[in-house]
């Protein structure tokens, strides 16, 4: 006996004790228990929902207009005005753009207007596209609520947002005229039927784009076949460098290539906090478990100072103490990691659908983000909660499992 | 009461390990939620506060449905008068009359659709802060006068500086073809994009004759000094104006419904957060109690079988649980409080914040606000749910029977 003791005992055994122990105040373990899966649902709950919100402003505000990456004239973004153009892709850019990292590009004119109905007239970004290449880097034609999407370069026809097509008091089909300028500054109009109505997550966007053929816009601004921008897309929003590096070689004379990060600051700053937080939150999460851990392990600590005395008089190594205590807090921990994640995921799952929050639509609109949150389960972000829970978990059961194995023998035993 | 506080504050210290334990749990928690709450309440005040003086006042009266469909012809008549018979009706109050109307400015080399704002040059300068926020240049004078005053990026986007001249053409609120050409006297600097971007402001009159109006406008401003007064200040501009069916009052939160939602949103989020970390400090306590209460079964059994009531034990337990509470109240605070009284001096800031704050018209430090109503809130609740904590343990020496308890180990 004595000698098996002090020859630390097999896994299986110590297990076997480890998980005894655990359940001998079964409505301690059960609260803790509880406390770690609530702590665990918190973190991974909490962290898809604000993944969620920040995923779907991002890839709303890029992947349909900015793009991945851009290309424009090098004072277009300063001043973004017609005489600030580019000339149609040559063939060392349309190479470049034929690499396997591109998704999708297109060139587009993007120039201020003026729209107006017989009723009202508003500012607008006036857009001269081929929809094809819209298509392909990301416009959605589901969101088309009205009429369709634009045939070709050379389509005579607009299509306007819900929200402008109700504030110009004007329907599919009407004529509105719209007015900006040629490159001699002179004012162009011209008349436009609308063909199709698009609706976008964000009212604001429905109120400033309208698209036209880029062909026909050309023509109306005596612009040739220049365009103001070319919006690149490739296949991972947080990985540019390489579509980035190889545009930028074949870049055209006089031209800027920024990616997204650069041209939508609100945007990359909100992903770099969001980053920042799912870390912060389920260390915030883990600190305020970390007490009751602690406590819960030195109660059963305290309970047992006879039995460990004992346990060591008869040969028992520290070291197997230490071991013991660790692999109840291991077991402890795992078995609330379980449950935890059991429930996140199924919770996130449950909500697949979407969480409607249109009660404070405008609100979500000021943050840049639409009316209904999809959570968004990340791997990632799963791993880091389950990680987080055993290293640091671990790490804090270890000072009161030392101190358990630090109890003089005599000591402990005479202890009441 | 007294005896019973004593033995209280003595049982606590019986395990000092673990009271100390839990009360840091509580003073993690209190904390932090003294630190962000105050946060909160300090952007949330700014966040109001800039947007509402900048230009949208805390109270218009307007044309009803201009606020839902701004459009010219949803105007009110004799506007100037109206705001001179509302100062006499508010006199603590800053009130002007604006128009307000869309159309193309161009320059010798640009033309761009924007807002065009009529507005009284002596008295917009108390209900917005744009007028102050002019960098180049002077504000507006004269009511009459051809004369404009723009934001930075629309002057740079024009490419105009002081002294150039913009036409203007749009149409009047009768339909007819409406231009004019005016002088920049004014360059404004906001530091909000959509408003340095968007938005040139003429005086009142002018606006009124170019775009047709007569003596039509489209709002009165109201701005006051301080938010608290919104309500009474809203009820006397409601009551002026109740037998004028086409005018209606509306204030900040109808103006400007983003804000409020915007701020409730980003309450409830982090109130959902909070929830969740004050749960898990209310398992602590419970485990705590719980397991102080299991430990004293003989002691408890004593007690009972010498003919203490058990209410009393339980009244005791949660007596335990209120100071060991309130120590971690105090300290939490305390530590919060320290906290937040620093950075309300110096200001909070980290990276990358500048591009939100600009979003969110705040400057690019915030600080925390510190009232009492900040520092106790989550606290508070942490208080509250500690004790809610302690119920299930204390119910249990409800139980208790004497004999049995103890001869338990």
């Amino acid at each position: 006996m004595s000698s098996r003791l002090h020859a630390a005992l097999p896994v299986p055994a110590m297990m076997r004790l480890a998980w005894r122990n655990l359940w001998r105040n079964h409505r301690r373990t059960l609260i803790m228990l509880l406390a770690i899966a609530i702590g665990v649902w918190a973190m991974i709950f909490m962290t898809a929902l604000m993944r969620g919100m920040v995923d779907e402003m991002i890839s709303d505000g890029i992947e349909s207009l900015p793009g991945y990456v851009q290309i424009h004239h090098a004072d277009f973004r300063d001043d973004p005005s017609i005489q600030n153009s580019l000339q149609a892709p040559g063939h060392e850019l349309l190479s470049a753009l034929g690499n396997t990292v591109v998704a999708g590009w297109t060139s587009r004119v993007r120039v201020p207007a003026m729209i107006s109905s017989e009723k009202d007239s508003r500012g607008v970004t006036l857009l001269g596209v081929d929809p094809a290449g819209e298509i392909a880097v990301g416009f959605d034609l589901t969101n088309m609520v009205a009429g369709r999407f634009l045939d070709g370069p050379t389509d005579k026809g607009l299509v306007i947002g819900r929200k402008l097509l109700e504030r110009l008091e004007t329907r599919l089909g009407k004529r509105v005229v719209v007015m900006s300028q040629d490159p001699n500054n002179n004012v162009a109009d011209r008349g436009f039927r609308i063909v199709g109505v698009y609706k976008a997550t964000l009212e604001g966007q429905e109120e400033r784009f309208v698209y036209g053929g880029r062909s026909n816009i050309q023509s109306l601004l005596k612009m040739g076949s220049q365009v103001s921008e070319i919006a690149i897309t490739g296949h991972d929003y947080r990985a540019v460098d390489e579509l980035l590096a190889s545009i930028r070689q074949a870049r055209p004379p006089g031209s800027e290539v920024l990616p997204w990060m650069e041209l939508e600051g609100y945007l990359y700053s909100m992903m770099v906090m969001m980053d920042g937080f799912v870390l912060v939150w389920i260390i915030v999460i883990f600190v305020a478990l970390s007490f009751g851990l602690i406590n819960t392990l030195m109660m059963a600590i305290f309970e047992r100072i006879r039995e460990i005395g004992l346990m060591q008089a008869l040969g028992m190594r520290p070291t197997s103490i230490l071991y013991l205590v660790l692999l109840e807090s291991l077991l402890l921990l795992a078995l609330g990691l379980l449950i935890g994640n059991i429930l996140a995921v199924g919770s996130i799952l449950s909500l697949r659908g979407g969480i409607d929050l249109s009660a404070v639509a405008k609100g979500m609109e000021m943050f840049g983000a639409g009316s209904t949150l999809y959570p968004a389960l990340k791997l990632g972000d799963l791993a880091t909660a389950n990680v987080v829970v055993i290293v640091l978990g671990l790490l804090t059961s270890l000072l009161p499992a030392w101190r358990a194995s630090r109890y003089s023998p005599v000591e402990a035993i005479t202890k009441i | 009461m007294i005896l019973s506080l004593r033995m209280a504050w003595r049982n606590l210290w019986r395990h000092k390990r673990r009271t100390w334990l839990t009360a840091l749990a509580m003073i993690f928690s209190n904390v932090l939620l003294v630190f962000m709450i105050s946060l909160q309440f300090g952007s949330y005040d700014m966040m109001i506060n800039n947007t509402l003086q900048a230009f949208s006042g805390h109270i218009q009266v307007q044309h009803p449905g201009y606020n839902d469909n701004p459009k010219l012809r949803q105007s009110i008549p004799a506007v100037v008068p109206l705001a001179v018979e509302l100062r006499s009706t508010l006199p603590g109050a800053h009130i002007a009359a604006r128009g307000a109307a869309f159309a193309l400015v161009s320059s010798d080399q640009r033309s761009l659709g924007i807002q065009i704002i009529g507005v009284e040059p002596d008295h917009e300068p108390w209900v917005s802060t744009l007028p102050g926020l002019v960098r180049e240049g002077r504000f507006l004078k004269d009511s009459l006068a051809a004369e404009i005053v723009i934001g930075r990026v629309l002057a740079r986007n024009l490419k105009v500086s002081v002294g150039d001249e913009l036409t203007l053409l749009g149409s009047g609120r009768d339909g007819s073809f409406a231009a004019g050409v005016v002088t920049v006297t004014g360059i404004f600097d906001s530091g909000s994009g959509d408003l340095d971007r968007s938005l040139a402001e003429v005086p009142l009159r002018y606006f009124q004759e170019t775009f047709a109006m007569r003596d039509h406008g489209h709002s009165v401003v109201v701005a006051v000094d301080e938010i608290d007064t919104v309500p009474t200040a809203f009820a006397a501009v409601s009551h002026e104006i109740q037998d004028k069916p086409d005018l209606t009052a509306l204030d900040w939160n109808q103006l400007q419904p983003g804000l409020k939602q915007a701020i409730q949103a980003d309450m409830s989020s982090a109130w959902f957060m909070y929830g969740l970390l004050i749960i898990l400090v209310a398992f602590s306590v419970l485990n705590t109690q719980l397991m102080s209460v299991l430990e004293r079964t003989r002691e408890f059994g004593v007690i009972t079988a010498l003919g203490v009531k058990p209410r009393k034990l339980a009244s005791l337990v949660i007596l335990e649980t209120a100071l060991m509470a309130l120590l971690g109240l105090v300290i939490g605070v305390a530590i919060g409080w320290m906290v937040a009284a620093y950075l309300n001096t110096v200001g909070f800031h980290y990276p990358g914040m500048e591009q939100m704050a600009e979003k969110f018209n705040l400057p690019d430090r915030v600080y925390p606000s510190v009232t009492f109503f900040s520092m106790i809130l989550g606290p508070g609740v942490v208080f509250l749910f500690s004790l809610l904590a302690a119920v299930y343990p204390s119910l249990r020496l409800f139980r208790l029977q004497p004999v049995e308890a103890m001869r338990a180990v």
